[in-house]
């Protein structure tokens, strides 16, 4: 009868910062194996969006409901309790450290007891080279530190991460904004192929051809308000999506 | 079809030595030692000789390897010297002036040094001043407490007389005994560097450090408690200086306030030396450990050879400022390589 309820959304969530209104009646709903899109200029309240998703913020009026059922997070911890993950396009991975001490950072599988508790090291390594591969990224060596990586590389990595750590809502805030076109190209690729295992991705971008190239829907956010939600197919071309964007267009 | 990936570029060398920043200390080491022993000659390689300079590097190296986690996880203690002051001043007053058994006093200084540790840690996590200058502080504040303190008490500002404490035969045995030559503060040293080794690469806490000190927003991000983790190393490292301060107490059977002055930079110096990045993130305790015993047998070697001892500060001073570049290129080599391959 009903359609599946959406791994997470936000329904009317308002959001203020003492006299400035970063986000005002805002919907948005992200629905598993899917893309939803999330565009609007700068200042237009799109971090603020996802931070309210991610337990980062409360919402000042409104609610976040994972899987159609209300929450409130306490903490971004609290968040990826519930299967939230957000990657961060500045702040995702520590470039010193190896690709699989990373892939694990802050769920290190452990053998042994008491004193002797240790790392898993060997099963931390066979496991990043697995999930690595399964989803076609190539790295030769997982002890090698990750700073040696591409960006393109490094925003898979830490994708994937987010996955394997059973994320089923994944938030990636500008996840191609330093890239150029062909390492954008192997991080678009890589969200189609996380969208194709079940996840539900929210993809905020500044840029309506990566939209176009991933998205499955679009909402478009301008000062602080949704101006327009709607799904691909129906004629959704970028000059459509950049007129959204820019002002024009009708509510849908 | 994704991108061929492009993961075959760089020098496969430079991954190999900056993965294991010990190397370069431990190469430096082993020249260090061909130098005096070449230039020095036999006093310098005999039992007496070698053990000169390794207890020379025993205490520095106990601090180095506290030092050096806490300088990975992204901070500096530059109160060590002074809680060396501070705690073998209380240890001193408590045996001496309020007629302490030595084993009790020996537990209430741990106790004073973890709070000074927790009071370190604390204040730079809930401030988020850089920690360099709030262990600055802390270095005055305890040097001057030590000094005043023992000064109005007993109106000196050195104290003696341990070897009368009841419990100090077992004390002398476990932080004092000498094998052969060789003083037992040794084996403290290599076994703290040990312990160390093998919570930072073989414990979630190791994961941990390097994370706090690599990218600490980041870190938190995925849930690593960062505060914690450097409040707990601000605590190592004032337990690594109430070590030196008891094992130097009960050795010398008395302490002075003026005891460790120096050895913050001291420790900074040999966990540079070791591979440890001034920014964090990047380091190791056995190298730490080379550092130390570079520093030990450069000071002893300096004696051997007659030459003037004030000539060890002008080495020490240069062979921070090579390990300080050469660091500085590995990071380089590390963390800055990636960017964008098809911009
Ligand atoms: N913590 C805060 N305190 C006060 N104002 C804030 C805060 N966070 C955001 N704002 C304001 O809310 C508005 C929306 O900001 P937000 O960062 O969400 O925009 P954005 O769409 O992510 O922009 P950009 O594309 O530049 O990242 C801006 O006017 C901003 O100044
Ligand atoms: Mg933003």
């Amino acid at each position: 009868m009903t359609r599946h309820a959406p791994v997470l959304a936000a329904r009317g969530v308002t959001r203020r910062f003492g006299r400035v209104t970063a986000l005002a009646d805002a919907t948005l709903e992200v629905h598993g194996g899917r893309v939803t899109c999330l565009l609007g200029d700068n200042g237009a309240g799109k971090s603020t969006l996802i931070k309210v998703l991610a337990g980062v913020h409360p919402p000042t009026e409104g609610r976040v409901e994972v899987d159609g059922r209300p929450v409130a997070f306490a903490s971004p911890r609290d968040a990826q309790r519930h299967g939230i993950a957000v990657v961060y396009q500045d702040l995702a991975v520590i470039p010193l450290m190896s690709v699989w001490r990373n892939f694990f950072l802050g769920r290190e599988p452990t053998v042994g007891r008491g004193p002797l508790r240790r790392l898993d090291t060997a099963g931390c390594r066979a496991a990043t080279r697995e999930a690595l591969d399964a989803f076609a990224i190539r790295i030769d060596d997982v002890d090698r530190p990750l700073g040696t990586l591409s960006g393109g590389e490094r925003q898979s990595v830490a994708i994937a991460r987010a996955v394997h750590a059973g994320a089923r809502a994944l938030i990636l805030d500008e996840p191609t904004a330093a890239l150029g076109v062909r390492q954008s190209g192997l991080v678009l690729e890589h969200i189609r192929r996380v969208r194709d295992a079940g996840v539900g991705v929210l993809l905020v971008t500044h840029n309506p051809k990566d939209a176009l190239a991933a998205g499955d829907a679009f909402v478009v956010l301008r000062q602080g308000r949704v101006v327009a939600a709607e799904a691909a197919p129906a004629g959704m071309g970028l000059a459509r999506l950049v007129e959204l964007m820019s002002g024009g267009g009708p509510q849908s | 079809m994704p991108g061929p990936s492009l993961s075959h570029r760089g020098p496969r060398a430079l991954f190999a030595l900056v993965r294991r920043p010990e190397l370069g200390a431990a190469a430096g080491a082993l020249l260090t030692w061909a130098f005096f022993a070449v230039i020095a000659g036999g006093p310098f390689l005999s039992l007496d000789g070698t053990a000169a300079y390794l207890n020379a590097a025993a205490p520095l190296g106990i601090l180095a390897v506290a030092v050096a986690l806490l300088m990975i996880a992204g901070e500096f203690d530059l109160s060590v010297g002074s809680v060396i002051g501070a705690a073998s001043m209380l240890l001193m007053l408590l045996v001496a002036e309020a007629g302490w058994p030595l084993w009790p006093a020996i537990a209430a200084t741990a106790a004073f040094c973890v709070l000074v540790g927790l009071g370190n840690g604390w204040l730079v996590v809930r401030t988020g001043l850089p920690s360099f200058i709030v262990t600055l502080a802390t270095l005055f504040i305890l040097r001057g407490l030590a000094i005043a303190l023992t000064r109005a008490v007993t109106g000196r500002t050195q104290l003696g007389g341990l070897q009368d404490v009841p419990g100090y035969d077992a004390a002398r045995l476990v932080f004092a005994a000498d094998l052969g030559p060789f003083r037992v503060s040794i084996l403290w040293w290599l076994a703290m560097a040990a312990v160390a080794t093998w919570v930072l690469l073989r414990t979630r806490a190791g994961n941990w450090i390097f994370a706090a000190g690599g990218g600490a927003d980041a870190a938190r991000n995925l849930g690593v408690p960062v505060a914690r983790v450097k409040v707990a190393l601000f605590v190592a490292t004032a337990l690594a200086a109430c070590l030196v301060a008891v094992v130097q107490a009960v050795r010398f059977t008395g302490a002075d306030a003026l005891r460790g002055e120096g050895q913050e930079f001291r420790a900074i110096i040999a966990a540079v030396i070791g591979g440890t990045l001034l920014t964090g993130g990047h380091g190791s305790a056995v190298g730490a450990v080379f550092g130390a015993l570079i520093f030990g047998m450069v000071r002893q070697g300096i004696v051997l050879t007659g030459v003037d001892a004030d000539w060890f500060q002008v080495i020490l001073g240069a062979m921070l400022l090579g390990a300080v570049v050469f660091n500085e290129a590995a990071r380089r080599g590390l963390a800055e390589r990636g960017g964008d391959g098809s911009a």
